[in-house]
């Protein structure tokens, strides 16, 4: 087989409200090209096969692994990073709590948790513990015991309900 | 942990899809959601030349019912497959089971169609579509044909799609009145793959007699299967201590449990026959 492939796209995104045009290779996954060329380090690589959740960011609003989705396969899409989640203060109330509750201690998944946390308290406001600890089974920390990250996202997600 | 260099093409129609994949053989490889595809590059465990991406191609997504048929698009995702009304009311298995499915972010990007066509042993749909008894409905560029359940998986990864084929939908016979479901699993953390599970289905009349029994297992064995002597011992009784030992003891005789990092055959047996129990315990609640 002679035929020539693209191995480089040429790709128009937005990233944290801001219009990107790149060209990517095909095999860039989204959080080397959100790391590596954007400069955006924030949101962490862990074990690179969609285990570990340290690299969830929020594609068109929805929760994905970063380093189970291709750049190029995000032509068209918005992303959100935890730059861009922080800086726009959408998750000022879950970053005070985890704060407050001693949610980290190295801090390497507070990325990929704060981004899953800020989905479930967004989706789910009337979730328990076991709802909570089910919907964030996907993202591993090996400080906390998780206990304190519960509580955070608990803490909040009643907050939110209440005050909606 | 990075792939090997491979070309991208996003298609544009399902029989740009199908040319391609005719032109490249053995060197491309469909990306539907890719949630199980991208690890394996990740890994390097298949290094494909050229990824063929369907996931623009509205018609092969969707939920709909049609007659006495829940028909789900190959390309759906988890996540709407989960929050769907009409898998609740028509195929409360799959609604049962899709909490299973991985973690929330995976089902958010995973595809229905893609987990049957991968066919992980592990995984929960194909056991759920074999207890089901739903059809694959394939495209090849020479036309489409059907295939059920009970044929399509055929070992280990392996189904019965052949080469330029593309899995297009499911269609699954929608709930009746007096059918009843369950799903369980046991996995060391919720959302990690099974180390055994069963999805069941029965028919209960109204003094509780149990008939038309299926019992699908999953991560028993290399493919899912169902355990046909199991739901014989069940069938005509209410599902009674008496009638869940005689299934568990049929379902030792017939299994033939695989090995894997996480269980024996004999763990995996005993897992089953607990779930057996818990399942029926379901079934006739």
């Amino acid at each position: 087989m002679t035929e020539s492939l693209p191995l480089n796209l040429p790709i128009d995104l937005t990233v944290n409200g801001e219009r990107i045009s790149a060209t990517v290779p095909a095999r860039q996954h989204l959080i080397d090209f959100l790391r590596e060329t954007l400069s955006l380090t924030g949101s962490h690589i862990g074990c690179e096969h969609g285990v570990c959740g340290a690299c969830s960011i929020r594609v068109n609003g929805a929760v994905v692994r970063g380093c189970l989705t291709l750049a190029v396969q995000c032509d068209g899409a918005s992303v959100d990073t935890i730059e861009g989640l922080s800086d726009s203060g959408a998750i000022a109330d879950l970053q005070s709590a985890f704060h407050e509750r001693n949610a980290l201690q190295c801090g390497f998944c507070t990325p990929g948790m704060l981004a899953t946390g800020y989905d479930i308290v967004r989706r789910l406001p009337d979730a328990d513990e076991a709802r909570i600890r089910r919907e964030l089974s996907g993202n591993i920390c090996r400080c906390t015991g998780y206990h304190a990250i519960v509580d955070a996202i608990e803490t909040v997600a009643a907050k939110r309900g209440a005050g909606a | 942990m990075k792939p090997t260099p491979f070309g991208y093409v996003k298609a544009a129609s399902l029989p740009q899809a199908l040319d391609l994949l005719a032109r490249h053989g053995e060197e491309a490889q469909i990306l539907a959601g890719g949630q199980s595809l991208i690890p394996t590059l990740n890994m390097r465990l298949s290094a494909p030349r050229l990824l063929i991406d369907i996931s623009g191609l509205a018609d092969l997504s969707g939920i709909a019912v049609a007659g006495d048929i829940l028909r789900i698009g190959a390309l759906t995702r988890h996540a709407e497959v989960e929050k769907s009304e009409l898998v609740a009311r028509h195929a409360p298995l799959i609604a049962a089971a899709m909490p299973h499915v991985a973690h929330p972010a995976i089902r958010n990007r995973g595809t229905f169609g893609g987990s049957l066509a991968l066919a992980d042993p592990a995984a929960e749909l194909p056991a759920c579509c074999l207890a089901l008894a739903a059809t694959m409905i394939v495209q090849a560029p020479s036309g489409s044909r059907r295939i059920a359940a009970r044929d399509f998986f055929k070992g280990l990864f392996e189904t019965a799609l052949e080469a330029g084929e593309v899995l297009t939908a499911i269609e699954i016979p929608i709930a009746v009145p007096g059918q009843v479901f369950a799903f369980e699993e046991l996995a060391r953390r919720h959302g990690d793959y099974a180390i055994v599970g069963i999805a069941a289905t029965a028919r209960k009349a109204a003094d509780g007699t149990l008939s038309d029994i299926r019992l699908a297992y999953l991560n028993l064995e290399s493919r899912p299967v169902l355990a046909g002597k199991a739901a014989a011992a069940l069938a005509g009784t209410t599902g009674d201590a008496a009638a869940v030992t005689a299934a568990q003891d049929a379902l030792a005789g017939e299994a033939s449990p695989h090995a894997d990092l996480n269980a024996t055959p004999e763990t995996r047996l005993h897992l089953a026959r607990v779930l057996l129990g818990r399942a029926v315990a379901r079934l006739i609640a």
